[in-house]
Parts: structure tokens; sequence; C-alpha cells
């Protein structure tokens, strides 16, 4: 088998809603990789499938409502079989979280300390002392002033970037080989954004742990991504290098999306490009045929395959789909 | 000349406390602010969240109250005055619209389009309900909305749709300034470049002014003419929009802009290092472009339609020294 393991490995997974008596797929067959020391970014727009995607990995999902199927396969565990009890052990320990919005992800009555001390009472046996060495490590490790001070405050008395620093904190706290951050500076102003990401940076960089970062935001991709796999309706329709991706997009939606990025413009009629249609809702979404071919109406049926499947159209660059050999945007020739 | 002058507009909320709970100091909202608006140009005003942005165009359109300064309309004085039901003031009320971030909140879920969209016209035009409803059907088409939206309720429609009826709304009084309060943050990529669109479209057809509000230097760039900074209540730095992108003399404009997400990954490593120089002069040069108590200093003319909030006395040695440094790369 292949020398280098992959930290994660997610095979066809298919998450599914219950609406009445039927499921319907919010990730449909999403299969992906997580190597060590690499951050892995997963773009769309909201309701392809990215949040969804980030939960079901972390097992955060109701199982009354909710179906699940494939594998997530971590050291050898699948952790779609495992139980709550054993998920806990790897919630916080293997797997960090961190979420877009820092205020609801902590608690307003604990102390910054009790809040990051708490994970590691769970999954250490670090005793008192230690526990406040590392917390103090830590709150150093991501750049908060004054440590001693600020981990007797409380979540309100912190502006948001320096929340954002604490649900870092804690996500970091066992030194989870996995971290998953869905959105984790759409809340937050540019020049705070870009410290933070430089400190995930920094910190994937000493720690050498795989994260996966979930955004909608191209600019934060192209600033600290290494792989990019771009989601449309539940699925991946196109996974390469950041470098590859922004230089050489291939499937018709990369291409709209960042065709449709505001830029200065070059005269008075210059337009946006505007993605026809609207992204179908979970209950109406085809389930065979090419699913952005709705939204591409120019493009013959030909041009589709009936049932599109990632294609490596060159080394590490997938694409769905043949219809990106044949797309061009409306009004522009091949 | 412009319509529409904000004078040295000042917006100051007290904080209350102690025993009596009388007025111990006050938030400076805004402190002393200039603004000229003319006819058919998009000024857009940039700042990071709590710098005072909403709160100018608000006071603009009258919901919230200017402690002073002045707002002149055609010449007239209208400071706090655009709720009043005077008919003297009937044309500003009529002529300043808004948009807001939040399309679904700020419509009435009981209403129907027609209503929604119809209700500015109500208020001014002595129209005949067929009158108003052709109007509707004009305005929801440059929208690119079907005739049929006219009778649905507004939770029926996506966000990018909502957000288009609310542009609808604003055009329909027939006015000459709208101020665009964020009007795209909540919207994804694809339908931002929709609203933007169809915004830039009916500027056109209308020849409509824009105070476009927002905290994207990305969407501010693509709509706007002229450019504000926006840094603790006061504009740090004002001009054409070529002038403060190309050109940005305050640290505090420096700093935001490159803190923008540069699309091109193969210059990242270049980018952060430019970045993190440029955070470090904020922090080293603070007091050259902050007085001692953190005020932004007064506007002065730097060039040709382009102020910037520089220390009063003589040019600083060292700052002519980092307009040389930093002026080819942007």
């Amino acid at each position: 088998m292949a020398v280098e393991r992959s930290l994660l490995e997610v095979n066809n997974l298919e998450t599914g809603f219950r609406f009445g008596d039927v499921y319907h797929n919010a990730v449909d067959g999403v299969s992906l990789t997580l190597k060590n020391n690499e951050i892995l970014a997963i773009v769309g727009e909201s309701g392809c499938g990215k949040s969804t995607l980030a939960t079901s990995i972390m097992g955060l999902h109701d199982p009354k409502n909710t179906e699940i199927k494939g594998e997530v396969l971590y050291k050898d565990l699948n952790l779609l079989d495992l139980n709550e009890k054993l998920y806990n052990r790897i919630r916080g320990n293997d797997i960090g979280m961190i979420f877009q919005d820092p205020l609801g992800s902590l608690n307003p009555l604990m102390t910054i300390y009790n809040q990051i001390s708490e994970s590691l009472e769970y999954h250490s046996d670090l005793n008192e002392d230690e526990r406040k060495v590392r917390v103090l490590e830590l709150l150093n490790q991501v750049g908060i002033p004054r440590p001693e001070q600020i981990m007797k405050a409380y979540p309100h008395e912190l502006s948001g970037g320096m929340r954002q620093r604490v649900v870092i904190a804690i996500a970091l706290a066992n030194k989870p080989p996995i971290i998953i951050a869905d959105e984790p500076t759409t809340a937050l102003d540019v020049t705070i954004q870009a410290q933070i990401l430089d400190l995930m940076i920094d910190i994937q960089d000493e720690t050498g742990s795989g994260i996966i970062l979930i955004t909608h935001d191209l600019g934060v991709v192209a600033e600290t991504a290494d792989r990019v796999a771009v989601m449309y309706a539940g699925q991946i329709v196109e996974e390469a290098p950041v470098e590859e991706l922004f230089a050489n997009p291939k499937h018709p939606y990369t291409r709209s999306l960042l065709n449709s990025i505001p830029h200065e413009l070059e005269s008075d009629d210059d337009e946006l490009h505007v993605i026809h249609g609207t992204v179908p809702s979970l209950s109406k979404l085809p389930r065979k045929g090419c699913r952005f071919a709705p939204r591409i109406p120019w493009i013959s049926e030909e041009a589709h395959e009936e049932n599109p499947v990632l294609h490596e159209v060159s080394p590490n660059h997938k694409v769905r789909c043949t219809c990106w050999k044949h797309f061009h945007f409306e009004g522009e020739e091949k | 000349m412009g319509f529409i002058e904000v004078k040295d507009l000042k917006v100051h909320y007290p904080i209350r406390g102690g025993v009596l709970n009388t007025i111990q100091d006050h938030v400076k909202a805004v402190d002393g602010v200039n603004l000229t608006i003319e006819g058919g140009k998009t000024y857009g005003l940039v700042g990071e969240s709590g710098s005072g942005k909403t709160t100018i165009g608000k006071t603009i359109i009258g919901l919230e109250k200017a402690t002073s300064g002045q707002i002149l309309y055609e010449g007239q004085e209208v400071t706090n005055k655009a709720r009043s039901r005077q008919k003297k003031y009937a044309a500003y009320n009529k002529d300043v619209q808004m948009i807001f971030q939040d399309a679904t909140s700020s419509m009435n879920p009981k209403k129907r389009i027609l209503d929604v969209i119809a209700e500015p016209m109500r208020n001014y035009f002595d129209y005949t309900p067929d009158e108003i409803k052709r109007k509707v059907v004009d305005l929801l088409e440059i929208v690119g909305m079907n005739a049929e939206a006219m009778y649905k309720y507004p939770h029926e429609f996506s966000g990018g749709q909502r957000q288009r009826i609310g542009v609808a709304r604003a055009v329909a009084s027939d006015p000459k300034l709208i101020i665009a309060d964020e009007p795209t943050s909540a919207l994804d990529l694809s339908v931002q470049a929709q609203v933007l669109n169809f915004m830039r479209r009916i500027q056109k057809e209308y020849n409509l002014s824009y105070l476009f509000i927002s905290h994207d230097l990305g969407v501010v760039q693509h709509m706007s003419d002229d450019i504000a900074i926006m840094h603790k209540g006061r504009f740090v730095e004002q001009g054409s929009k070529s002038a403060v992108y190309t050109n940005p003399q305050h640290i505090y404009t420096k700093r935001l802009l490159s803190a923008i997400p540069d699309m091109d990954p193969t210059t990242r490593a270049a980018h952060k290092v430019e970045r993190q120089r440029v955070e470090a002069a904020y922090d080293a040069q603070e007091t050259d472009y902050y007085d001692p108590d953190g005020r932004v200093y007064d506007l002065q003319q730097f060039g040709d339609n382009h102020l910037v909030a520089l220390k009063p006395e003589e040019p600083n040695a060292s700052l002519q020294n980092e307009n040389v440094k930093t002026g080819g790369e942007r």
C-alpha cells in the first residue's frame, strides 16, 4: 500500500437530513484525504454542504434526523462506527475544531482559564499546576497579551479577535493532529483576519498538524491553503493544489466563481460575472447528471457526462464531469 | 457643488454611570466629518467594525440624531429633520433612501412585495392603484424579477432576491441618493455580483448617487468613484479611488490595504512580509498619525482630490521616506 499514510481519509461520505420520511443528502459522496502538515481548504457558497461535511467528520449530528453513510478513517478507526463515549475521546484530543462565531462557542459564565483547562482535564492527566502552565503556554502561543490577567477574564471582556484566539487555544490544547476550522475569520475585520490566518499557518508549521479550512472566501484560500477542494451542491467538483487552482481553474463553477469576484472596473460597461439561475434546494437536487448543468444552459447536453465522476486531468488536479472541456462563458466564443 | 453637504458632523453618545446616573463621558461615534455628495457618483465609506461608518449613513437619513454639525440638502439645513412631517422637508425625505444589510428584517413580513415597494410611492406621489402596479412591475424588471413576484411575501424569496427587492424599494420614490449599508455582506459571491451589477445599472439609468458603506475593500473599490477611510469616528483619508488605493498616505489606510487577502497564491510569502512590515510600522508610528489623545488629525490637502489626516506641523522627514519606499509597490 501507499508509503505515505494520510492522516484522515473520508470515503464516499453521504450525510442526509430527514424531511418527513425521506432523507436528502447535503453531502453526497465526498471523498478526500488530509495529510500531515497541510492545509486543505474546502470552498463553496452557502448550502453546498461544506459545514455539514465538517460536522459529519466530528460526529455532531443528531442521529434521529440524519443518516450518515461512508467512512471517515482515522488511525484504522472508522469514526462513524464509534459510540458517543469513544467519539468524545477523539473530539478535542485528536481533532480540534474552530467555529465561526467565537462568542457562541465560548461559555459566557466560565473564565478563559477554565474553558481551556476543561479540555485538558478531560483528555490528559495533568495536575492543576501543570494545566496552569500549559494554559499560559497556549495563550502565549496564540498571541494573547498579558496572559496571566486574560486567563481570569470572561469572554465578554475580550474583543472578537481575542475571543477567536481563545477558541484556537482550546482547539490546540491537546495538540491534536487534526484541526477543523469552519469559517474561522468570517466574523472578523480584515486586519484581525490577517492576524488569525498568520497564526494558523504558524501553528501548523510548529505542530505539523493537518488543517481542514472551510471557507467561502477565495482570498482566504489563496492566502493559506496548500490544497483546495471546491464544493457545489454536496459534491466536490474540483480539487487541486492551490497554485494550480488559481492559475488553471477548470470546472465551470470554479471559473464562474473566480470571475464574480469584485475587481476594479476596466470600463463603465464592465460588469461582474453572474452565475445563471440559483442553487437548487436540497429536496429538488437532481440526483443524476451534472449538477451544475442547469446553471450553464448554453452548454450542450452532450458535453456533460451521464454520471459525472472526478477525473484526474493532470497530476493531483481532479475535475468532475467532462463539461469543462467544452465550457465557455455565455456570449463568448469557445 | 454637491446637493448634499455634511459639515463637521458629530454624533456622540453619552456614557452614564455613577450614583446619580449622570453623564460621565461620551462615545464619539462620529467626531467631525465632512462630506459632499454630487449627483451620479458613488462614495465608498470604509472602516472596520466600530469605526462609525454606519452611524454617518444613519444620521444622514435621520435614524440617528446629530450631536452637532450640519447636513445641508440643496443648501437647506435639514439636520435632524429627516423624520419631520413638515412639507418643506418632504423633498429631502423623498430624495434620500436606504438599502439595509439584512433585507429580511427590513421588510414587513405581512406585506406583499407589491405593498413593500409601493409604500414609498404612496407616501410621496399621487398615483392611482393602476399606475402604482405598473411602476412596481417596471421596478421589479429593473432588478431582474418577474411581475408575479408582486403577489408573494418576503419569505418566499432567497437572500439575493430579497436584497434586489430592497434595491427596488429604495428606487421607488425616485431618490437622488441611496445610502447602501453593507448591502451585499450577507450574500454569496455570485449573488453579490448580481446585486452589484443591478445597483450600477440603476445608477446609470436614474443618475443616482450612492453612499456605499462597507468593510469590504474589494467591493468598495469595484463600486466607488470616491472613497473615505474611517477610523475612530474620523476620516483618515479621503479622495478619488485611484488616489486612495494606489497612493495611500495614512498608515491606517496602508494597514487596511495590506490586510486584504491577495488572490495570487504564488506571491503569498512576499505579501505576508509586506503586511507584517506595515503592521510593525503602524505600531511604531502611531504618534505620527494620531494626536496624544489617540484622535485622528484633521484632514489636509495632499494632492488633487486627495485629503490625508496628517500631523499639522512641518512635513515629517521620516514620513517622506516612508512614502518613497512604498510608492512603487501598490
